[in-house]
């Protein structure tokens, strides 16, 4: 037995008296002819938080949520229920509401083997990143992030800093013999500033982290996010009115590949290709991309914020390759599209929590790097805007317009940037976006690990990222006609 | 397949108790004060696509929130587990978190002159006796109204019947204790249109306190087809500025980036575009912008804040001058001012309607862009930078011409306030933010 599975059982099953056995007893009254697929969403998750402002953490908050979720699938139908109470009958009372979805009547109890499966290799350590800091060496790690802000320039007039730590521990118990657990810590720390000059106020916001504990935080690091924070706000200070039509947009490196995600990424996801909703919808095989764009969804990445050692139906993660050479390859699925698209499962079921069904949500987002050093790219253009932060992003998948919010921007002008310009939304076509990438950089960079991503109301932790690129004619919403 | 099994009774635990009891662990920890919120709630929703049963969901969740003071250090922690030893555990990490805090001199529960000491019957709580058959034959129903609307209606992202009702107990170490049920039920249809390629998706719904206010179903379903038929065919526009009419739906978001330049912390960080505007013309004359907390049925209704401070009508914008802040008891104390009840938000916040319909809007408008959808994040609160990705429909002479897509709107809210020509009588009631249709002056939009 694995120690994930080992910490699994002892945390999730031992404090209600639960068994294997049990388990097998609860999957045996799901077990009827008309079922396809049932699974045992098992999770235990201990959150807290420390947040900063005004030079003192004034507050903190911890919380735990424990529960399960109990799935059923029949054909296309999905029953669903939970409990946040792990014990027997609430387990069996939540299979039995969930199974009804296919069971017009009790069949007889069939015993599903519940078995171990082949361990994967962990791609994080199974840790408690709540427990690896005394609590005022958190205080006092804020408290450094801070000074660091304010001592950079007399204008950073706020400094708001939270650190929070996730520790998760999780079961998938599926009707097909597997029995998965995984062990999954997340860290994050950011800084948001405000700078206020002669009556103006910009703001600048920076941060990080992944499935680590909180020693991943070195001074280098978290003073670092401090000093990039206070870096946007005070460019943004000197900002102009950005541009509004449609023009060559080069982007950045690194978290403007939020572009990918949302033109891109969520048009890939399975649910909506299987149902046809999709404007990318039957066209794997086509060209979707310029040859120089090659894009993929890569769970396996060891630490990163978008990775899982296995997904939330107990898949191994996987490097999806969904765009090679331009051309579309593949869709990301779940088990309940998969199964009904007769293709494998890649990986990708995710939930937010044992309340939530999984759906397929991508891990970690980026387009490979291309051959152009990124001061070409930016000298091949004679009027553009350079964006290399932005916020958040979201699409239409079925009319496949997206837009994306840049934090940070520039103008070029002559091969040169120029002025920052005001925060902007760029909007586009998802289907012919990357058709008009026209130079891919040799500069991939991934995020932060920052990203969080919302779909039918569930937010999971994911990662993206791209190197320098340029695009054609992309709509810039400035103001200035 | 359709009888839905009976859930147990899930009022087992005392909520009035468990509060009490984890005040009592606060006070026996030392803390000289607290509060605690719990609640629970359940229901189900059933989603019917393409004539099938797709997903049937049962909810049931609970959760306990307690936050702890040592004279001016805080400390909050939650659970959902009502058990006695996570109750213990709970309280014991928010003592826990409070040893490492600061001081600070506005922390602390309500002003105890502020809490509620009516609590009228606002008629929130009315749960639905829906059986799983019925909520899957309703839900049919829409979705097969939709699919019979228009034969450019193609496909479907199912339509959705689901009810949920639930209780919440908050109680303060001041001996307030506020016990509120509410119930909300709610009928909604996605589907997509296609034509000569071009698919299309929209949506629309019904959400009330008592499933007798709901609007019936097949209603929904037609007007769902509507709204995605009449989008096929977008076209881009050329960039440049021109009246904007939001239409009642969206013109919500306005009123929502309202409430996050006025909330107490968006001010005291200095970090609201709406700073040091109490008593400032902010938006054009004319405009009224209030709150009714008491609404019977209301989707915000509530007779106390979520720190047991009594709500009560007031105008937040009076012939388009700042009335008021959005402050709870911290925010409260860090302006030097007094909480507003709205610990936890504005409740049934509304922007009064005028006497023009959307057709009267659209005659007046002439010329112009009515939106219909926005996408994206781009408002920055700080500055009332505004610049959002829109979908709607040009109009020339007061008359709809063709659907517009792919396109930007963008200005600064400070201005963008101060140009509201007219507000419509369309008065979209469903949520929290109430308001009709906003025409709007002088828009940059970005296109081809």
């Amino acid at each position: 037995m694995t120690d994930s599975l080992v910490l699994a059982k002892q945390t999730l099953l031992e404090p209600g008296g639960l068994s294997e056995s049990d388990l097998d007893r609860v999957l045996g009254r799901l077990a009827h002819p008309a079922i396809d697929y049932a699974d045992m969403y098992f999770q235990y998750a201990r959150h807290e938080s420390w947040v900063l402002e005004e030079g003192r953490v004034k507050n903190g908050s911890h919380s735990i949520e424990q529960g399960v979720g109990v799935r059923v699938n029949s054909g296309e139908k999905t029953g669903f229920s939970y409990s946040d109470e792990l014990q027997l009958a609430a387990l069996t009372e939540a299979a039995d509401v969930a199974g009804a979805i296919a069971q017009s009547g009790r069949s007889e109890a069939v015993l599903v083997p519940c078995r171990d499966t082949v361990p994967v290799s962990p791609l994080y350590a199974g840790i408690d990143p709540v427990i690896s800091l005394e609590d005022a060496a958190k205080v006092a790690l804020l408290e450094r992030v801070e000074a660091e802000a304010r001592r950079q320039d007399p204008r950073i007039k706020e400094v708001i800093a939270s650190l929070s730590g996730v520790h998760e521990v999780v079961m998938v118990v599926r009707s097909d013999g597997r029995l998965v657990s995984d062990v999954r810590p997340l860290v994050r720390l950011n800084v948001t500033v405000i700078a206020e000059h002669e009556g103006r106020r910009e703001q600048g916001s920076a941060g990080g982290g992944g499935r680590w504990d909180y020693r991943y935080f070195s001074d280098e690091l978290a003073l670092g996010y401090a000093r990039e924070a206070v870096r946007q706000a005070l460019v943004n200070l000197d900002a102009v009115d950005a541009p509004a039509g449609t023009m060559t947009v080069v982007l950045g490196p690194g978290w403007p590949g939020v572009l990918l995600h949302e033109a891109i990424g969520h048009g890939l996801e399975g649910d909506f290709n299987r149902k046809g909703t999709s404007a990318f919808s039957g066209r794997i095989g086509e060209r979707v991309a310029d040859p120089q764009c090659t894009v993929v969804d890569n769970g396996t990445l060891a630490n990163r914020r978008g990775s899982l050692t296995v997904d939330d139906e107990g898949t191994p993660t996987q490097n999806n390759v969904l765009i090679e050479n331009g051309i579309l390859k593949t869709y990301m699925q779940d088990t309940l599209n998969a199964r009904l698209t007769g293709t494998p499962p890649t990986g990708n079921g995710r939930r937010e929590s044992y309340a939530h069904l999984p759906m397929p949500r991508m891990t970690n987002t980026y387009m490979l790097a291309g051959k152009y050093a990124p001061e070409e790219i930016l000298q091949s253009v004679d009027k553009g805007l350079y964006a290399v932060n932005f916020g958040g992003g979201q699409v239409d998948i079925t009319s496949g317009k997206f837009v994306f919010s840049a934090s940070e921007a520039y103008l070029i002008e002559n091969g040169k940037v120029t002025r920052p310009v005001r925060g902007a939304t760029l909007i586009g076509n998802g289907p012919d976006v990357l058709t008009r990438v026209s130079m891919v950089g040799n500069d991939l960079e991934l995020d932060t690990g920052v990203g969080t991503c919302g779909k039918e109301g569930q937010a999971v932790p994911v990662g993206v990222g791209q190197p320098t690129l340029l695009v054609n004619e992309l709509t810039v919403g400035g103001v200035q006609v | 397949m359709t009888q839905a099994p009976v859930l147990r009774d899930s009022s087992k635990v005392d909520l009035r108790e468990l509060a009490g009891d984890a005040l009592a662990l606060a006070r026996s920890s030392g803390a000289s004060e607290a509060e605690v919120a719990v609640d629970e709630s359940d229901g189900f929703s059933a989603t019917v696509r393409l004539g099938e049963v797709e997903t049937v969901e049962h909810n049931r969740d609970k959760s306990l929130a307690v936050t702890v003071f040592f004279g001016q250090r805080s400390g909050s922690a939650s659970t959902s587990d009502f058990s006695r030893t996570a109750l213990e555990d709970t309280v014991q990490a928010a003592c826990s978190i409070a040893r490492y805090t600061a001081e600070d001199p506005c922390a602390g529960l309500a002003d105890p002159d502020l809490l509620a000491k009516e609590f009228p019957d606002l008629d929130l709580y009315a749960p639905w006796q829906l059986e799983l058959g019925q909520a899957i034959e309703m839900a049919t129903m829409c979705e097969q109204m939709a699919r019979d609307e228009d034969s450019r209606i193609v496909n479907s992202e199912g339509a959705t019947v689901s009810t949920h009702s639930g209780r919440e107990v908050y109680a303060n170490s001041l001996g307030f204790v506020g016990d509120a049920r509410g119930s909300r039920h709610t009928v909604s249809c996605v589907v997509l249109g296609k034509q000569d390629g071009n698919m299309q998706r929209d949506y629309w719904y019904t959400t009330a306190r008592h499933a007798e206010d709901l609007e019936p179903a097949g209603r929904i379903g037609r007007l769902a087809a509507q709204r995605a038929v009449r989008r096929l065919g977008g076209r881009r526009i050329a960039t440049r500025q021109s009246p904007v009419i939001f239409e009642a739906p969206v013109a919500t978001s306005l009123l929502g980036h309202l409430v996050g330049a006025l909330r107490g912390a968006s001010l005291y960080r200095h970090a609201s575009f709406l700073l040091d505007q109490l008593d400032e013309q902010v938006f054009s004359p004319g405009i009224r912008i209030h709150e009714q907390p008491r609404l019977p049925r209301g989707a915000g209704s509530t007779a106390y804040d979520n720190e047991g401070v009594q709500t009560r009508d007031r105008d937040l914008v009076s012939d388009g001058i700042l009335r008021g802040y959005v402050l709870d008891s911290y925010s409260g104390r860090k302006l030097q001012t007094k909480s507003t009840g709205n610990a936890g938000g504005v409740h049934n916040l509304t922007l009064e309607s005028g006497r023009m319909d959307l057709d009267a809007l659209l005659r007046e408008m002439g010329s112009g862009l009515l939106v219909t959808e926005l996408i994206g994040h781009g408002v920055n609160t700080v500055t009332g930078d505004y610049s959002r990705g829109a979908a709607g429909f040009w109009v020339e002479e007061g008359q709809i011409q063709y659907p517009v897509e792919e396109i930007t709107i963008a200005g600064n809210l400070k201005d963008m306030y101060k140009r509201i020509a007219h507000v419509g009588s369309d008065l979209d009631a469903r949520g929290n933010l109430r308001t009709g249709s906003v025409l709007i002056d002088g828009i940059t939009i970005a296109g081809s």
